[in-house]
């Protein structure tokens, strides 16, 4: 009983996730200055907005349905974290794993973009409907190639565990080589998930304020935040296991410390993509995902049967 | 996507807009079916002010008119003003005001790329355009005495000298810009995510353009070839040597092209004013009183055509000042320009006539009630309407007042 | 050529670039030489003649006679719109504008810098030297 409310809260709960979320933020914030020739915030700056926003008073709009609007950050945030416990983290061993995981941690990962697709619908604010509703097509549009992409690599490795993907990877190190385009789109995907430039289009500051988050204020929207924070580090966590599921087996510290290294680079590449783009339509996004994205990751997902076959 | 028609209020509080302003979108899922444009949240009253005050204090309210393009409305006024007085201004000081004009014409031009860029999502241009763009504002408060508000124009000429050890700092300062500018240009025609953004959007036909009597870029863009500083010489345009800029793509990337190309011609024309620049005193004495007389002034602002109207009745106050900022002739356009368009449109097409609402609204009359009031209203009677009009809106400013006096 | 991500190599440089904007109020932005900021007043060389009272489009600038041919300044530092008119209508060179920009206070009466007359080129009154 205590080991699994040390699990849940502090270690890799609630606390570390929290805490590694705030500096992926740090990391993302001050990476995009640099990127951006400027000075960028101090170390402590997500945690001072944090600090500041729980401090605040939250304001509900009159016409929402109260219950959702309070609802769903707290559900978003309950799923982002419960993700993170089936991602192996400092050994090819997830702190709890089964077969079938993998569509877990995905449907957990889909839950935050349902939650803010509901809270911004139930605000009644025309601008945070127009968000939830931008939310919702851009998740039909970047769900199935991120789907795929993460699919691939389990069929390989024939099997629908993360930790046993894991192990296979690091028996097979050459194979994981060879999802190198799977990686790329879910990288892609994951920046429509967390709704970063290119595809902010949910949250596009001069259209629309703030999308789904329009009405959100307070307590609230730093629950909002933090998931957004949290679910960064999952997906990022997520893409670190299936497709760089390297050096895991050399033990718990250097395995963990190479773990919070890949995390950082794939923020670090979330980042540096949303520096180099300008913002796309609605239409556009679509389009390029379903004309562009969704055949690599079917293309990725044929090769990776072919190969199957071909080791029989 | 609901079916239904939904209004979305585009300001006067809104991110995309620097300024206040309403556009009142009505939506269908994403399209944009209509639209109702509201100015006058800006009214300040300096036509009216302008009145009560001296021509030599009017040169710093109507530079105050604008906080980008000061130096344009400056100069627009004392332009009338000097036609009406007959005043002969120098030779240098023609050359001194229209360096601060293209200067001004640069760092604006610089701002509006940046500002597109935010309006678009691609906030990493902005970052490095503003960056740039501090390059020619440290310039400009070098040269004047100050980053917006650079108070260079006198009724006969300007108030500064360039001094011989300000030119190399000039040019050192055109050579950055031109090397920057030129990579923005390479960003502005190959970076595909802008071209996607910009290309195609905001179509603004040839016809429509000169039908809708757009001015500045937002004309020249659709390949109207207008240009106050060709067609009109004033200052000292009449002797260099430049070209209008024209596109005829008809959309925001054409605009794009034409201000960027504009900011080439700009440096062309800094390098021909300092290496041309006349000796001689910089300004003439103006009297106090200017005789009575009216005149009509036109100046190609950043933004396009900017109209001052000036009469004098022989006091040393105008009689009147009527001033016509060139965002009153784009802002027609806007709404035929996002028929049928994107809701994401929006930003990037208002962002493109490189409004200033500010210019614009300063003297605009909004009544509902035309018919109801007379067509002249005494001073006591304007006041008595205000006070009444905001009672009805709840506001009781003369209540107001007491309890600041008591304070 | 037409690609996606044209600014790469630009951001990737800003890296290892010491960054464009400074840590403002800890690191002071000097303004050149000749800029309009904050006036001064030069009371001896005052002669009373108003001209910059007149010509001020704010009305910022008031001067007072405190004693035979003696005059002191109070300038509203909260309209002054520091156009520098006063600086060119004065026939004696009594005003000047310095480069000093930081004016903002919290209390509104250390807006009104008063130049006495006895002590010249000195202010009396604290106001903004922080």
């Amino acid at each position: 009983m205590a080991s699994a409310l040390f699990y849940i809260l502090i270690f890799p709960g609630f606390l570390f996730v929290s805490v590694f979320g705030l500096a992926a933020e740090y990391i993302d914030r001050k990476l995009c200055a640099k990127l951006q020739n400027r000075v960028g915030p101090p170390w402590f700056q997500p945690l001072a907005d944090l600090v500041k926003l729980v401090a605040k008073e939250t304001v509900m709009p009159v016409d929402a349905d109260l219950t959702i609007f309070r609802l769903m950050p707290v559900v978003a945030l309950t799923a982002a974290i419960t993700a993170l416990l089936y991602i192996p983290m400092w050994g090819p061993q997830a702190l709890f794993s089964f077969q079938g995981d993998v569509i877990v941690v995905l449907y957990l990962l889909t839950i935050p973009t349902l939650t803010f697709f509901l809270g911004g619908w139930y605000s009644r604010s025309v601008f945070s409907m127009i968000g939830a509703a931008r939310s919702i097509t851009q998740l039909f549009a970047y769900e199935i190639p991120l789907f795929l992409s993460i699919l691939a690599p389990a069929l390989l490795a024939n099997t629908w565990s993360l930790s046993e993907m894991t192990v296979f990877y690091g028996q097979h190190p050459r194979y994981g080589l060879f999802n190198f385009a799977g990686f790329w789109i879910a990288l892609t995907a994951l920046l429509g998930k967390l709704e970063k430039v290119p595809f902010d289009i949910p949250e596009a500051e001069t259209e629309i304020v703030a999308g789904s988050f329009t009405e959100y204020s307070g307590r609230l929207l730093a629950f909002f935040r933090m998931t957004i924070n949290i679910e960064m580090v999952v997906g990022a966590s997520l893409l670190a296991a299936v497709f760089l599921p390297y050096g895991l087996h050399l033990g718990p510290l250097v395995g963990f410390v190479l773990y919070l290294l890949k995390v950082l680079l794939v923020v670090a590449l979330l980042s540096l993509s949303r520096t180099v783009f300008a913002r796309l339509r609605i239409d556009q996004m679509i389009d390029f995902c379903w004309k562009y994205v969704a055949p690599v990751a079917f293309a990725q997902l044929l090769a990776d049967l072919m190969l199957k076959g071909l080791l029989g | 996507m609901p079916e239904r028609n939904f209004t979305i209020p585009i300001g006067p509080q809104h991110p995309a807009l620097k300024e206040p302003e309403s556009f009142n979108v009505t939506l269908q899922g994403e399209k944009i079916v209509g639209m109702n444009v509201r100015l006058g949240y800006n009214h300040r009253g300096i036509e009216k002010a302008c009145e009560e005050r001296t021509f030599v204090q009017d040169v710093y309210l109507i530079e105050r008119v604008c906080g980008i393009c000061s130096h344009s409305h400056s100069t627009c006024f004392v332009q009338a003003v000097e036609e009406i007085a007959g005043l002969e201004v120098p030779k240098r000081g023609l050359y001194i005001r229209t360096l601060v004009a293209e200067l001004e014409r640069v760092h604006s031009h610089l701002l509006w790329l940046g500002v597109a860029g935010h309006e678009i999502g691609f906030d990493t241009l902005l970052m490095y355009t503003w960056r740039d763009r501090e390059v020619v504002m440290d310039l400009l408060a070098l040269l004047t005495g100050n980053r917006v508000h650079y108070g260079m124009n006198t009724i006969g000429g300007v108030r500064r000298d360039i001094t011989a050890e300000q030119i190399p700092q000039i040019l050192a300062a055109v050579d950055t810009l031109e090397e920057r500018t030129k990579y923005y240009a390479q960003v502005a025609t190959q970076e595909m995510t802008i071209i996607k953004r910009l290309s195609g959007v905001g179509v603004l036909s040839h016809e429509d353009a000169k039908h809708l009597g757009a001015v500045g870029p937002t004309a020249r863009a659709s390949a109207v070839d207008r240009d106050v500083r060709r067609d009109d010489p004033y200052a000292a345009y009449g002797a260099l040597s430049f070209n209008v800029v024209t596109d005829n793509h008809n959309d925001v990337y054409g605009r794009t092209l034409v201000r960027v190309g504009e900011l080439m011609e700009a440096y062309k024309l800094i390098r021909q004013i300092v290496a041309n620049l006349p000796g001689g005193p910089i300004a003439v004495k103006a009297p106090r009183k200017i005789p009575a007389g009216e005149a009509l002034s036109r100046y190609e602002a950043p933004r396009g055509e900017d109209i001052h109207y000036v009469r004098a009745n022989g006091t040393d106050k105008p009689e009147r000042v009527k001033i016509r900022a060139p965002t009153l002739a784009n802002v027609q356009v806007v709404a035929h320009m996002l028929k049928d368009r994107y809701l994401a449109d929006l930003p990037i097409v208002i962002a493109a006539i490189d409004p200033c609402f500010s210019c614009t609204d300063r003297a605009i009359r909004v009544r509902s009630d035309v018919d109801a009031m007379p067509e002249t209203m005494s001073w006591p009677a304007l006041r008595a309407q205000s006070i009444d009009w905001y009672r009805q809106q709840g506001i009781d400013f003369t209540q107001l007042n007491r309890t600041f006096m008591k304070k | 050529m037409i690609r996606p991500g044209k600014m790469i190599l630009q951001v990737l440089q800003s890296l290892f670039q010491k960054p464009a904007t400074t840590r403002y109020p800890f690191v002071k932005a000097p303004m050149p030489k000749g800029f309009r900021g904050k006036l001064r007043f030069t009371s001896e060389r005052c002669i009373g003649c108003r001209a910059c009272m007149r010509d001020c489009p704010a009305a910022a600038i008031t001067i007072r006679k405190v004693g035979e041919k003696k005059f002191e300044a109070e300038i509203d530092l909260a309209r002054c719109i520091s156009c520098a008119q006063c600086v060119d209508s004065c026939p004696r060179d009594a005003l000047e504008a310095t480069p000093e920009f930081e004016l903002a206070q919290l209390d509104p009466t250390k807006l009104k810098v008063v130049f006495h007359a006895n002590l010249a080129d000195v202010e009396d009154e604290p106001a903004t030297k922080t």
